[in-house]
């Protein structure tokens, strides 16, 4: 056991300098590489492939500047809800956990973990709260998102 | 199965749980958050209102924010007579530990197989995270391959955590606490170029907040390539290893803390288990690492090393208890391995390991004589586990970093990727950068004390400070 000692060679403790050095090893953030498609004139948009959907399991997709969350369940169904998370505040629904209370299709808020009914956006602990939802479709194996239902 | 299981509605158990319940008044704050009284939830109970945890949750609304007290809703309802039931959720009507029986006797890989032969439904929040957890340790693979990345919380499957405004912090493993000058460099460096708010933990890591999800592939390409790994700071698994100096440079050390808490450290990583593990190493009786608030604790003595078990910090303190004192190293580690896969296979969901050994009948005589006498005649089986979990150990971000599939969940918006998720905005907090927002907490400022609260300017090159004799 070597601790603080000059030596870099133990594999977990070796530090090359040269990450850390020079202008290129900054790494400002990125420009845009893929700008969303232009609006539509029949209010739908193109947001991804199937393929790009796991089932169980939600992306998020910009829809007019909106953040929407889009799951798809293992029977196939799409679902669409406005990614803002009511009881937080912040922009996660996307990355809850799909799964069913008493046979509904639900996602759990990952921040508080409230249950939020795909079909509906209603919370299942209180149901005065109500989350947008989009109506979405697939098209020739594209998703597709419409205006806020 | 009911040998090795703890037992479910043993006597035991339950007169455990009852004294330490009924010994409270029913004016003792169960719930702090939303300052529930024993009475308040016997009430609730006694009126027919709840029968279940979660009515007990809904009506009361204890456990409703920070949810420590939700192990001790269960108690009170069973010291009030209700029969609390096992299952694991509405999915699965089998504890944790009969699911993990069932799957590593079936040999099962997937939540679809498990759920189809064990269960109803689609799953939910609860289970699905309970089953990876167990797949992790019994089939192994990356915890993003396939299906399993479906099942996983939001902070596994981000391999980082989730703050309140939907960033995520990032941490490094430094084990045992070490790092070198260019370590520093190099994290300091990510942490610059990111932005990202950096604070020290009580584990001896450094956390950086503020990273945004698109961020985290090319925040861990240069921490990797700075030399490091995940510190599975978001998982149900093992966290750290903390130590003290040791005989290195303390002069009352009496053994090698430093380097045992190393080998811990890098022994258990990435071990999943049904809540977070923590561990400390002290090198003598002193006991500067702390290690009997950990999980496991070693602290050093004359003749070997001593092994206390079931310590935690939080919500409900607990010092951990004295195992076997004096061991070799290999006998310590030996014990260890054993233990900690007791655990896993043992344990309720997010049980930590006190009130799991609490639940043991026996408690730690049981767990002596399972583990060190071998009364059950798994000790084999538990090491066999143990070695392939050490054998098969791989950096989880490494290999995100190497793999498209994986790499493309790291994007705020699918049919956008590389825009940056506008919601997420931070603002100057006496010198400290934060979310915007969101919570109703001013900062602590005590300027009417004439206190400045405000951090003072980070120097670029530190004051010198003059050595040798005074002229």
């Amino acid at each position: 056991m070597t601790a603080q000692a000059p030596d870099h060679d133990v594999a977990v403790r070796t530090h090359p300098d040269s990450t850390t050095d020079g202008a290129e090893a900054k790494d400002p953030r990125p420009e845009p590489t893929a700008p969303v498609a232009p609006p539509r004139t029949d209010g739908w948009t193109s947001v991804c492939p199937l393929e790009r959907l796991q089932p169980e399991r939600g992306v998020c997709v910009l829809v007019d500047g909106e953040p929407v969350a889009v799951f798809r369940t293992r029977d196939d169904q799409l679902f669409a809800l406005h990614n803002l998370d009511p009881f937080s505040g912040a922009s996660v629904l996307s990355r809850g956990i799909v799964g069913d209370l008493g046979g509904t299709p639900v996602v759990a808020s990952p921040l508080y973990k409230q249950h939020f009914a795909l079909g509906s956006g209603v919370a299942v602990e209180d149901d005065s709260v109500v989350v947008a939802t989009y109506p979405v479709r697939v098209v020739d194996g594209t998703v597709e998102v419409g205006g806020c239902g | 199965m009911s040998l090795i299981a703890p037992a479910g509605d043993g006597a035991a158990q339950n007169g455990v749980a009852a004294v330490g319940i009924d010994a409270l008044p029913d004016g003792a704050q169960i719930c702090s958050c939303n300052a529930v009284t024993k009475g308040a939830l016997a009430a609730a109970i006694a009126s027919g209102e709840a029968t279940t945890v979660p009515q007990l949750k809904a009506c009361t609304r204890a456990g409703t924010t920070c949810g420590s007290c939700v192990p001790t809703l269960g108690k009170v309802l069973a010291s009030c007579g209700v029969e609390v039931s096992k299952a694991l959720c509405e999915h699965f009507s089998r504890s944790r530990a009969e699911l993990y029986e069932i799957v590593m006797a079936t040999g099962l890989q997937t939540f679809s197989e498990i759920l189809a032969g064990y269960g109803t439904g689609r799953g939910c929040d609860i289970c699905k995270p309970a089953v990876a957890s167990m797949l992790a340790t019994l089939a192994g693979g990356h915890v993003l391959d396939g299906e399993s990345a479906t099942l996983q919380d939001t902070n596994d499957h981000a391999l980082a955590n989730m703050q309140r405004n939907g960033t995520y912090s990032v941490v490094p493993r430094l084990p045992g606490g070490e790092v070198t000058g260019e370590g520093l460099i190099a994290i300091g460096a990510v942490a610059r170029d990111f932005g990202l708010y950096t604070k020290i933990t009580g584990g001896q890591r450094i956390d950086m907040f503020g990273a945004r999800l698109d961020d985290l592939p090319r925040i861990w390409k240069r921490l990797v390539d700075a030399g490091f790994e995940s510190g599975h700071a978001y998982g149900k698994a093992l966290r750290t290893v903390k130590s003290c100096v040791g005989t290195d440079w303390c002069r009352y050390g009496v053994q090698d803390s430093v380097g045992m808490a190393v080998a811990l450290e890098l022994r258990y990583r990435g071990l999943r288990s049904p809540h977070k593990l923590k561990s400390g190493v002290s090198g003598c009786a002193r006991e500067c690492a702390e290690a009997r608030s950990k999980d496991f604790g070693v602290i050093a003595t004359e003749h070997g090393w001593n092994l206390y078990v079931g310590g935690n910090g939080g919500f409900t303190p607990r010092h951990a208890e004295l195992l076997v004192s004096d061991l070799d190293t290999e006998t310590l580690v030996r014990t260890i391995d054993r233990y900690l896969m007791f655990y896993v296979r043992t344990a309720d969901r997010l049980q930590r390991t006190a009130p799991w050994m609490e639940s043991l009948e026996g408690g730690i005589d049981h767990l002596r004589e399972v583990i060190m006498e071998d009364s059950l005649g798994i000790c084999a089986s538990l090491d066999e586990q143990m070695a392939r979990h050490v054998r098969s150990y791989a950096d989880e971000w490494a290999a995100v970093l190497d793999d498209p599939d994986k790499l493309a969940r790291f994007t705020s918006f699918v049919n956008a990727p590389g825009t940056p998720d506008p919601t997420i905005e931070f603002v100057d907090h006496l010198g400290r950068r934060v979310p915007a927002g969101m919570k109703d907490g001013q900062p602590t400022d005590l300027s009417s004390l004439g206190i400045d609260t405000t951090p003072a300017p980070t120097p670029i090159a530190g004051p010198t400070i003059p050595v040798g004799a005074p002229a």
